[in-house]
């Protein structure tokens, strides 16, 4: 028999990440908002040891959830191999902070004098052209970081759309910058304790031996 | 206490997403210090939703004992 869960406010916040989405096709400095998806897992791994921000608050996993589970879009298969293994986790997590960086860095030419390019780019070469969107009433750099943090935030969420249809509802959150970031944090924070804790037996061992590396 | 026969086993590859917490009938895996599932031996009844969940393939269903 189902077990009758009751739904918490944290079971919605998919409705979050669309809002967020549609938000920034209006106005493109709605994309600034997507700082928060950045900064509170890390605050969270950081601060309090846990990847509770992916396993209770993630409005992007909710959402590729709800698509690929209850919409069914998603075949349901595993992600081949080299999708999981680590050095394409960590590999995708080096290319994705390469791009974040080189973004930060046209918001920095932007900030010292370049122009504004009104562009999002969408899997890091397709350059979209924004005309329509009004940046005029910030400064130039503020709009400059608006179209390059959409352009990220777009991305990932078309890649991740995509590898729930192809495998798993959820096979993003394998190599999920956000997801491999929070992990690494606290595996370097805890590895130890994780250790120690998984010699006591009543947890499934083979977890406790991978659990501390 | 009867134990099921199987139960199921996680795998080092474990990304800690959380999937199968969200499925398990019997809340028999727990995120360790956001590193890794740990599955409760005691709680788990072998049933395989969480490994037909998890997006990096990592959990096994084994006999009782052949995990340790
Ligand atoms: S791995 Fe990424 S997408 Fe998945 S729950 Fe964590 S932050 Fe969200
Ligand atoms: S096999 Fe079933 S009972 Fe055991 S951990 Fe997985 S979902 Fe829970
Ligand atoms: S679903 Fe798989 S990868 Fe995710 S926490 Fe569970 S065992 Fe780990």
């Amino acid at each position: 028999m189902k077990k009758a869960t009751k739904k918490k406010w944290s079971d919605y916040l998919w409705i979050a990440e669309l809002c967020y989405l549609f938000l920034g096709l209006f106005n493109i400095l709605f994309a600034w908002l997507g700082m928060l998806f950045f900064c509170i897992p890390l605050f969270v791994a950081i601060f309090g040891g846990s990847k509770a921000y992916c396993n209770r608050y993630c409005g992007r996993g909710q959402l590729l959830g709800l698509l690929g589970e209850k919409l069914k879009l998603s075949r349901n298969v595993p992600p081949p191999k080299f999708l999981r293994s680590p050095w394409f986790r960590y590999g995708f997590l080096t290319f994705f902070m390469i791009m974040f960086g080189l973004m930060l860095f046209s918001t920095y030419r932007v900030f010292t004098g370049a122009p504004l390019s009104q562009t999002v780019t969408l899997l890091w070469v397709f350059k979209l052209p924004w005309q329509w969107a009004d940046v005029s009433f910030v400064a130039p750099w503020i709009g400059q970081f608006a179209f390059g943090f959409f352009g990220v935030m777009l991305t990932s969420t078309i890649v991740g759309l995509v590898t729930m249809v192809l495998f798993r509802p959820l096979s993003w959150c394998v190599y999920c910058p956000m997801g491999t970031m929070t992990q690494g944090i606290c595996k370097l924070r805890n590895g130890k304790k994780s250790k120690e804790y998984g010699r006591t037996g009543k947890e499934d061992s083979r977890t406790a031996e991978g659990a501390g590396q | 206490m009867i134990l099921s026969r199987k139960m199921a086993s996680i795998g080092k590859e474990c990304v800690a997403c959380g999937c199968c917490t969200r499925v398990c009938p019997k809340e028999a895996i727990q995120i360790a210090w956001g590193i890794s599932a740990r599955v409760d031996q005691e709680k788990c009844v072998g049933c395989g939703k969480c490994a037909k969940v998890c997006p990096a393939a990592v959990i096994d269903i084994v006999e009782r004992g052949a995990a340790q």
